[in-house]
């Protein structure tokens, strides 16, 4: 195992430092502290603490280790930092250690990083290093700015979420804008954001029970399925149609549709579900001509009626042109409102993939598809 | 019409072209040369404290002066040097300089380049120079296909 089991800790670390009594910034900072001293100390032991910890064993107990040490940093810089006699007070009375941190401290510190006072961008700095523990370089490297100017924008989201309380409830669809952004970035750098935004949202989908944080994370591995096959070997981009599919990961697309087949049985749509269910039709064709239009121009539907953003009505146009016969004749995208208020009815399949199937008052009913199947299902 | 931006707001990156010349004309449009020294000065100062104050707010990517002289520079086939002209002692459209901005929307990126054109010139005052806002190709999203 790796450094992003240790940076799984993180979350947790940091969330007992803040219960003890530690400002957020100043425990973000102790916690990364600790990351690096871990990161110089641990290497050759790092397969052994992995282990360990996958046997639960508490005696290499490596999230304690982490506190320790944090909790460590935090007060050696406490102790330097002279004009702060308030938490001189901490210092004496140290307080033993917290209750295991729980799932939802991870939460919270997900809501914290994401909050709405803060950017989009400083929201992003933010949660990759206090969730995701990557390094203030790093970050600055994966989004190609100076070094000083990230530690800038991440100081001063600090500061702009000081005095958000960890315990006030949070907003999930923030968190997903956010981890959605990280993903998008790709992997252009040392860093891979894309990996590093899958791993965010699984960690985040553990600790909360949310269709949408599902949605996302089924979306993300669907497209990151298609990962190997969308950039050709001289770097540009290879449409969908003309993919290699037998290089797409069987293993993600499989997960990914599990994972929405499960957010969608919930019948609580939202648009990284909606998202996810038109990257799975298409994970699912075996060949580009075999893409189920007709289905996908479905999803798209209820995308623009979820979003309506502009880019969702321009590929819903692409994919009316792309399903012919029927649909030939609907409007095109500009001004296009959903002629026929569609009502959706799960129905389960004897291969559990996602199908709808919608009935439209006054529209002509359509055929019955085959639903589709998951491409590993078949191989 | 113009910028194909959603209406969703991220990161992206600008370039600022402080053309000297090529640009309309600013309001106050006293050649630098006829500048005095203390007012080429506090010009200079106004564009390091701005990269200061941009490095402070976490958005201040890359900024450089240029010198004014320029050649142009081109292929010239399989096994044969470049073909170059000039230099010339000043371009006709002269660049003096760029910063490359990383902000959080168009409208930011506007706010900034127009206090950038404030910098002081002859009198003291803000020349008010046309800056070129020139937004980076980001990458293409990995989720639309």
């Amino acid at each position: 195992m790796d450094e992003a089991l240790l940076r799984s800790l993180i979350p947790g670390v940091l969330a007992v430092l803040v219960r003890r009594g530690a400002d957020f910034a100043a425990a973000e900072d102790a916690v990364q502290d600790a990351l690096v001293e871990a990161v110089r100390v641990w290497p050759a032991a790092l397969p052994e603490l992995s282990a360990a910890l996958e046997r639960g064993d508490p005696v290499r107990d490596p999230k304690g280790w982490l506190v320790t040490v944090a909790w460590r940093k935090f007060l050696d810089a406490t102790r330097s930092d002279t004009a702060r006699r308030r938490r001189e007070d901490l210092v004496e009375e140290e307080p033993a250690p917290g209750p295991a941190p729980s799932a939802d401290d991870t939460l919270q510190l997900y809501f914290l990083c994401a909050h709405p006072s803060l950017t989009p961008s400083s929201a992003v700095a933010l949660t990759l290093r206090a969730v995701g523990g990557l390094t203030t370089r790093q970050i600055a490297q994966a989004y190609l700015v100076p070094e000083a100017t990230m530690a800038q924008r991440i100081s001063r989201a600090k500061r702009t979420v000081s005095g958000v309380r960890l315990d006030s409830p949070g907003d999930v669809a923030t968190v997903l804008r956010v981890l959605y952004l990280v993903f998008n970035e790709g992997y252009s750098g040392d860093v891979d954001l894309a990996a590093e935004a899958i791993r965010l949202t699984r960690q985040l989908a553990a600790a909360i029970d949310h269709p949408e944080v599902a949605g996302l994370l089924a979306l993300m591995l669907l497209h990151h399925a298609r990962r190997a096959a969308r950039i050709a070997p001289d770097g540009s981009l290879v449409p969908l149609a003309e993919q290699d599919r037998g290089r797409w990961d069987t293993g993600a697309i499989a997960e990914g549709v599990e994972i929405l087949q499960a957010a969608l049985a919930r019948d609580r749509l939202g648009e990284f579900q909606a998202q996810a269910a038109i990257a799975a039709l298409h994970a699912d064709a075996p060949t580009a001509e075999e893409t189920d239009w007709v289905q996908i121009v479905e999803w798209y539907d209820e995308l623009a009626r979820l979003t309506d953003s502009p880019v969702v009505r321009l590929n819903r146009a692409v994919a009316v042109g792309e399903a012919d016969g029927p649909r030939a004749a609907w409007p095109s995208s500009r001004g296009w409102t959903p002629p026929c208020p569609a009502t959706r009815r799960w129905r389960r399949t004897s291969t559990n993939a996602p199908a709808i199937r919608r009935r439209r008052r006054g529209c002509t009913p359509r055929p019955r598809r085959r639903p589709p199947t998951p491409s590993n299902a078949t191989t | 019409m113009g910028r194909t931006r959603t209406e969703e707001n991220t990161m992206a990156k600008y370039l600022l072209l402080k053309h000297y010349r090529g640009a309309p004309d600013p309001v106050n449009n006293v050649p630098m040369d006829r500048w005095t020294p203390e007012e080429v000065s506090a010009h200079m100062q106004y564009m390091r404290d701005f990269a200061t104050r941009l490095e402070a707010t976490g958005e201040f990517v890359d900024g450089q002066a240029l010198a004014p002289e320029g050649t142009f520079v081109r292929y010239d086939g399989e096994g044969r040097p470049p073909v170059t002209d000039g230099p010339f002692a000043e371009t006709k459209d002269l660049i003096a300089g760029w910063m490359v901005i990383d902000v959080d929307s168009y409208e930011r990126a506007v706010e900034l380049a127009g206090e950038l054109s404030a910098a002081p010139g002859a009198g003291g005052k803000p020349i008010h120079e046309w800056l070129e806002l020139r937004p980076f190709y980001g990458t293409a999203p990995t989720i639309t296909e």
